[in-house]
């Protein structure tokens, strides 16, 4: 594998980064948002219908953020304050969503249309091996390497990051302490949302060029896989995404030589999430963890404790 | 529960997903009646319309009762599409190499679709119950695992002499069809077995000393455990009966509307059902004319996109509308009269 194999993989992985960082801002505030499969295929649509006809990559980016952040919104509305099933409400969406990009996109199947220019970092670009393999992107890369930073700082390492994991974990102790639970994880939730649309965006406007049916299918899903292999932290689940996007390069160029190998191993992360899972639920693993407690923080990751549960002061 | 009022609200949310509905016809330039007047003709025009619409019905009817069982144990069984497929499979896989007359051919394919389907069920189960992974998740990646599995068998071992496509395999032996009514393509043995799968289903659920252990495992898991009942166990048997039944959906699609396994065999009718279900809020009864008039929305799409030139996706937006409404809708009433209630209780105490 060399430099280049290694800049394909970052620059496709990205939107799942996007995806899978917004998704795991949700549910850290204790909402569960499972509308990603259909919600991405949307935003995927809008970005793409919107850049074509205005012409603005930019402006497709802010259509697909708007369309993810508005689904997100709904789930929120049904979760939170008609304290619906946060599941059910998702996998409608899933449903509604993923049929409304086929119904309202068809005007804009296979059409050539604008993308994402690469845009060289200078000076950074120069350095040995790591230049081409991370500043010789797009600025939606360099996007997602802030939001992964960004997000892990914010979670873990400032006030208003303990807020929203307190809001997610136990929603009545930071009740207790005056935060608005709600108010929260409304924000978190379309927020978390705008990101799952950037996600869609970017894949029609950039990893994969162009909007067709059905064209994105099964990465909501992934990505959903993702931010629980990941453990609900940042910095894992974009560790998570690259590895998807290895498997997948592997696949690819596997694909002349090995064919067979090639069509079952899109789908090997999945058995290798439930695998993964199952390793870290195994009781020798589990006292391993908490006798080494740097070690196991590092490779534990528990869901918030209210995750999918409605929050009602009374 | 004032059911006067319940059934306003409902009446109101299909006005409403009817507002949206006649939006989205208006927004891709359908003709109003036209469209609704072919919905109907499409579904039930003439008797070969008819069998096709009972033909979308039995799946649907089929991966409802699965997911009733599974949801009455409080698991959301994604995995309804997987265990559909690995009901297909299994019935291919007796179709293929059993010799026989009709009656132990199709007896078999049941059967062996019945313990496929619950086999693949049970492996979502184990993995919740023993391996700590949640059943959506669980469940949807061995539906990646199953399409993997069935493109695999189609192209690979199963693939039709001298080519390799995923068009399907080769069509089974006559003694592996569903019977039909002459002439059409309707077979009412495959409505028999889905209006038994979902009678037993409800008769278990409500009739009987292990569906109400199941519910109350659903209903308070912890509370059930404390009681004494062995909770895990039911989780598991919840898992193999709702997987066996979904299996059977898979044995019809293969023995009565294809004769051959195609990758595309679950025709997506077990995510289908999961909205079926939320709008039937888990009731058997309702799951039957929600699941035929689903089906009669399938069944239009065909004539809208064939007559109007419409886009095929149109019906699944309908659908999805008129979901979100009632389910929407429905929570909006059940908040407002919680708070009625609180708002009243203050006033006596007070």
């Amino acid at each position: 594998m060399n430099a280049a194999t290694f800049a394909i993989i970052i620059a496709s992985a990205t939107p799942l980064i996007f995806a899978a960082i917004g998704e795991t801002i949700t549910e850290k505030a204790g909402v569960v948002n499972l509308s990603l499969d259909g919600s991405m295929l949307l935003s995927a649509m809008t970005g793409f219908a919107i850049a074509y006809t205005s012409g603005s990559v930019e402006l497709g980016l802010l259509a697909g953020m708007a369309t993810s952040a508005f689904v997100a919104f709904v789930v929120a509305f049904g979760g939170i304050r008609l304290r619906l099933n946060q599941i059910a409400i998702g996998l409608i969406l899933t449903y509604f969503a993923t049929k409304l990009s086929a119904l309202l996109g068809g005007d804009f199947v296979r059409k050539p249309g604008p993308s994402v220019q690469k845009m060289s970092l200078p000076g950074l670009e120069d350095i040995p091996f790591f230049g081409e393999v991370l500043f010789q992107q797009n600025p939606l890369v360099y996007f997602s390497f802030f939001l992964i930073i960004v997000s892990f700082w914010f979670i873990f390492h400032t006030r208003r990051g303990l807020d929203l994991q307190a809001v997610g974990e136990r929603p009545e102790a930071a009740f207790a302490r005056g935060i608005r639970v709600n108010t929260l994880r409304y924000f978190y939730t379309v927020l978390g949302g705008a990101f799952v649309g950037l996600g869609g965006a970017a894949f029609s406007l950039d990893a994969k060029m162009g909007w067709s049916e059905g064209h994105i299918a099964n990465y909501g899903w992934i990505a959903l896989a993702i931010v629980i292999f990941g453990g609900w932290h940042p910095l894992r689940v974009a560790f998570g995404c690259y590895l998807f996007g290895a498997i997948q390069i592997v696949a690819l160029k596997m694909q002349p030589t090995l064919p067979d190998l090639a069509q079952v191993l899109p789908i090997a992360p999945f058995p290798l999430m439930i695998l993964t899972l199952v390793f870290l639920n195994m009781r020798v693993v589990q006292s391993f963890t908490l006798r080494f407690k740097g070690i196991g923080r590092l490779i534990r990751g528990t869901a918030p404790t209210a995750l999918g549960e409605s929050f009602w002061p009374d | 529960m004032n059911s006067l009022q319940q059934s306003k609200y409902f009446a109101g949310a299909i006005i409403i997903s009817l507002i949206i509905s006649i939006f989205f016809l208006w927004l891709v330039d359908a003709p109003l009646v036209e469209t609704a007047k072919l919905l109907v003709e499409g579904a039930f025009g003439t008797n070969q319309r008819i069998g096709d619409t009972s033909m979308i019905w039995v799946p649907l009817l089929l991966a409802s009762a699965s997911l009733v069982v599974t949801f009455s144990a409080g698991l959301w069984n994604i995995g309804v599409e997987g265990q559909i497929v690995a009901g297909a499979v299994a019935a291919t896989f007796i179709a293929r190499e059993v010799e026989g007359s009709t009656v132990v051919v199709l007896a078999l394919m049941v059967i062996g679709g019945f313990v496929g389907g619950a086999l693949w069920g049970l492996l979502v189960g184990v993995l919740r119950v023993k391996g700590g992974v949640n059943e959506i998740f669980g469940g949807i990646g061995l539906n990646f695992v199953a399409t993997g599995l069935i493109v695999y068998l189609v192209i690979g071992p199963w693939s039709r002499e001298g080519v390799a496509s995923t068009g399907g395999t080769e069509p089974f032996r006559a003694e592996a069809w569903f019977p039909t009514i002459d002439g059409l393509r309707a077979s009412p043995l495959a409505l028999v077995i889905a209006f038994l799968a979902l009678a037993s289903v409800m008769f278990l659920l409500s009739r009987t000393n292990f569906g109400l252990r199941l519910r109350a495992t659903g209903k308070n898991s912890l509370a059930a455990n404390r009681f004494g009942i062995a909770t895990s166990r039911y989780l598991l048997m919840a898992f193999i009966i709702g997987g066996g039944i979904a299996g059977l959906a898979g044995v019809t699609q293969a023995g009565a509307v294809y004769h051959r396994l195609v990758p595309s065999i679950s025709g997506g009718y077990g995510f289908l059902a999961i909205l079926i279900v939320l709008l039937a809020r888990f009731r058997g009864l309702w799951v039957i004319p929600i699941a035929l008039f689903f089906a009669t929305i399938a069944m239009g799409s065909f004539q809208w996109q064939l007559r109007l030139g419409l886009h095929s996706a149109l019906g699944g937006v309908i659908q999805g509308v008129l979901v979100l409404s009632v389910v929407l809708v429905m929570g909006y009433r059940e908040v407002r009269q919680l708070r009625q209630q609180s708002i009243s209780r203050n006033d006596t105490t007070s």
